[in-house]
């Protein structure tokens, strides 16, 4: 941070600016001048949160598969399964059982023994072998998909949120004044979406320390760099692919879970969140966890500022931020390569 | 179609040949010959449904596999792309020609809408290739894959230009030289003309200086930089080159299916084509045809075959899907692998009771 302050004075002054003028739009009464030009603050702000929540939603996905794109070099095209496996496989745990939290786990158990069963059954045996790994797990996909048409058919789900949850929370950011007597109306927000923003975070700042303060995670950044030198210093690398693996695609299925709960589970979904990883992944850098966070953000707010503002082509948007990238830092935002 | 026989025993015969054509001919294989012979008699003792709807269908989906063959067997470039720039194709044919939209279409005639629609695909298909070739391997895989998805979802938002998900309906070949092309014999012969000079072009381009410097700059692109080429003009030409018969292809399945929507370039149908070009195999340009029959021929059949033999038809996409992955397990080369594996086995078995046949066994 402070070298990127010491070697961009301008572009650092550019960014605090941006970040003033947002806090100012974010947390100021608007002037009539301002919702002529832009629509009343209540849309802006309900977009902004929106495409934050939605960025933690993608987050969650994008993460595991940057995660095991760093580390065993291998595009996961099937990951976008394993996160609508998750969605319903956690429909089911929560209908069984009534609890919502046990879908979660439930969803990360069951799809993770899938993303081992994966790793062992199918990856192991065509290590380096990129294009081939890429069109088995396209066919992997397609099986999936089939089978889980086959089994839930094509009916949309949703998850119930328990009682807690549901409703929306008063948050200290005013909307408007009231016009008659001057008092501040208060932006109301719901409960689950601010919840599953906070769990995200969590997750996100979790797996940073695990990455950069363990053990483990120092022999999965070693791997990320030179996964031929680390196994010839005695580490067993298969069980470190085994165990990204596993957690990656465990990451999938709860993020299937949160799909599930805030918009639904369809045939379909699972293209459509492996896209939009895609994208993320492209955006931010491939392999990096900090980049997944930043395009993840990106592409969640893209899309709800383009939906609310220029609603016919907001997922074009998403692709011309991508295209924008590629052409630009073809590395993508924040990859160390 | 031809399948060439590139074993140097059928070359020495060659040799005997007066013209450079001659040697050539004299190399395709007999079963080539068959081939060839089959499909421009079909129409004699062939119904519609076999010749249009099957033959005719597989040749046109063979021809944009073709193109991804050529990017990805030549170029070591995987593009997802290809669909697309033939959908778009399509589009420029219902948009500027006739369609039944006709506040949209503009009407022009045949021999202007043609150039125009394969010129527009082509050029689509070369700035997708300029932004894919900035990136290697895998990764052009996810940003081809990406482009196709914007392409999908751009078409089917869009209203004033590509008219949204309904797309275009009635499009139709025109009258050329008193020939009414809606017929299905005249028809089946276009496609035919269309694939067999693609397929030609192909191997020949294959052969060509471009080609072999292509496939030179797939094996080793820092060794081809460093001999003074032009190591990213070969690939954006690569993809310019592979534009022109996807967007040819294009042309002729809208005319085939009546119609273009945004689903004919949708996640689904770009995947397809990936799975009959490695399915057919990467290898050499009769796979992709290979792949694309064995493909239509499961989508036309398999829902009888799947009830037939009492289970859900509906499931069709679960044998596709089955079928490929088997064969990208067990053979990376598709079909083309397979069947070559299987002659050279029966070749070491027969040599097993030859003495002097290698020893290998």
């Amino acid at each position: 941070m402070s070298r990127f302050i010491e070697r961009h004075p301008a572009w650092t002054f550019v960014f605090f600016v941006l970040a003033i003028l947002l806090l100012l739009l974010v947390f100021a009464v608007w002037p009539p001048g301002l919702v002529a030009v832009m629509g009343k603050k209540k849309i802006f702000l309900n977009a902004l949160l929106n495409g934050i929540t939605l960025g933690a939603l993608y987050f969650l996905v994008a993460s595991g598969f940057t995660l095991i794109f760093g580390l065993m070099r291998n595009v996961n095209l099937a990951h976008g399964s394993l996160y609508l496996l998750g969605g319903y496989v956690g429909y089911a745990a929560v209908e069984l059982t009534g609890v919502w939290f046990l879908g979660f786990v439930a969803a990360f158990i069951i799809v993770a023994i899938i993303g081992v069963v994966l790793q062992v059954v199918v990856f192991r045996r065509m290590e380096g072998e990129d294009l081939r790994q890429t069109l088995v797990t396209i066919g992997i996909s397609i099986v999936l998909a089939d089978l889980m048409l086959w089994y839930w058919g094509g009916d949309f789900y949703q998850i119930l949120t328990p009682d807690w949850l549901s409703g929306p929370v008063v948050t200290p950011i005013i909307s408007v004044l009231k016009r008659s007597t001057g008092d501040p109306i208060y932006i109301k927000y719901p409960t689950v979406r601010l919840v599953i923003l906070a769990a995200s975070i969590v997750i996100g700042v979790g797996m940073w320390l695990l990455l950069n303060k363990t053990r483990i995670g120092m022999l999965i950044r070693a791997g990320v760099d030179d996964r031929d030198m680390l196994a010839a210093n005695g580490v067993n690398v298969q069980l470190i692919f085994v165990v990204v693996f596993a957690f990656g695609a465990g990451l999938a299925g709860v993020a299937g879970v949160v799909g599930g709960t805030f918009q639904s589970l369809a045939p379909g979904e699972d293209i459509r969140y492996l896209l939009a990883s895609l994208v993320v992944v492209i955006v931010g850098g491939m392999g990096s966890i900090p980049g997944a966070a930043l395009g993840a953000v990106i592409i969640g707010l893209a899309e709800q500022f383009g939906s609310v503002y220029m609603p016919t082509y907001s997922v074009v948007g998403t692709f011309l931020i991508m295209v924008l990238v590629l052409a630009f830092r073809p590395q993508g935002l924040l990859s160390m390569r | 179609m031809a399948l060439l026989d590139q074993t140097p025993a059928n070359a020495g015969a060659a040799q005997e040949g007066t013209s450079r054509v001659g040697q050539w001919l004299a190399r395709v294989h007999p079963a080539a010959w068959l081939v060839v012979v089959l499909l421009i008699t079909l129409p004699l003792f062939a119904n519609s449904f076999i010749l249009i709807d099957i033959f005719g269908w597989a040749m046109i989906l063979g021809m944009i596999a073709l193109s991804l063959m050529f990017l990805a067997g030549y170029g070591g470039m995987v593009s997802l792309v290809q669909m697309s720039v033939a959908a778009l194709a399509g589009y420029m044919v219902a948009i500027f020609g006739n369609s039944a939209a006709s506040e949209i279409s503009l009407g022009w005639p045949w021999w202007a809408t043609l150039p125009v629609a394969i010129i527009i695909a082509v050029l689509f298909g070369t700035i997708s290739g300029a932004l894919a070739v900035r990136t290697e391997g895998i990764y052009t895989i996810m940003i081809t894959l990406a482009i196709a998805a914007a392409f999908f979802y751009f078409t089917r938002q869009n209203y004033t230009i590509f008219n949204g998900f309904s797309g275009f309906n009635s499009l139709k070949p025109p009258e050329i030289f008193g020939i009414n092309w809606r017929d299905h014999v005249p028809f089946y012969y276009l496609i035919l003309f269309w694939a067999a000079v693609s397929y030609l072009v192909v191997i020949y381009v294959s052969r060509s200086p471009f080609g072999l410097a292509l496939q030179g700059i797939r094996d080793n692109p820092r060794r081809m930089e460093a001999l003074g080429f032009h190591v990213t003009a070969h690939r954006v030409a690569a993809y310019t080159f592979a534009a022109l018969i996807a967007a040819i292809a294009g042309i002729l399945l809208s005319w085939f299916s009546n119609q273009i929507s945004p689903g004919t370039a949708g996640i689904g149908p770009v995947i397809d084509i990936l799975v009959i070009a490695v399915v057919g195999g990467l290898s050499r340009p009769i796979g992709p045809f290979i792949g694309a029959l064995v493909y239509v021929l499961l989508r036309t059949f398999s829902l009888d075959v799947l009830e037939a033999v009492g289970l859900d038809g509906s499931r069709f996409k679960l044998m596709i899907g089955l079928g490929f992955l088997l064969i990208v397990f067990f053979s990376p080369d598709g079909l083309l692998g397979l069947w070559e594996r299987w002659k050279g086995y029966m070749a070491r078995s027969r040599n097993e009771f030859d003495p002097l046949g290698g020893g290998e066994r």
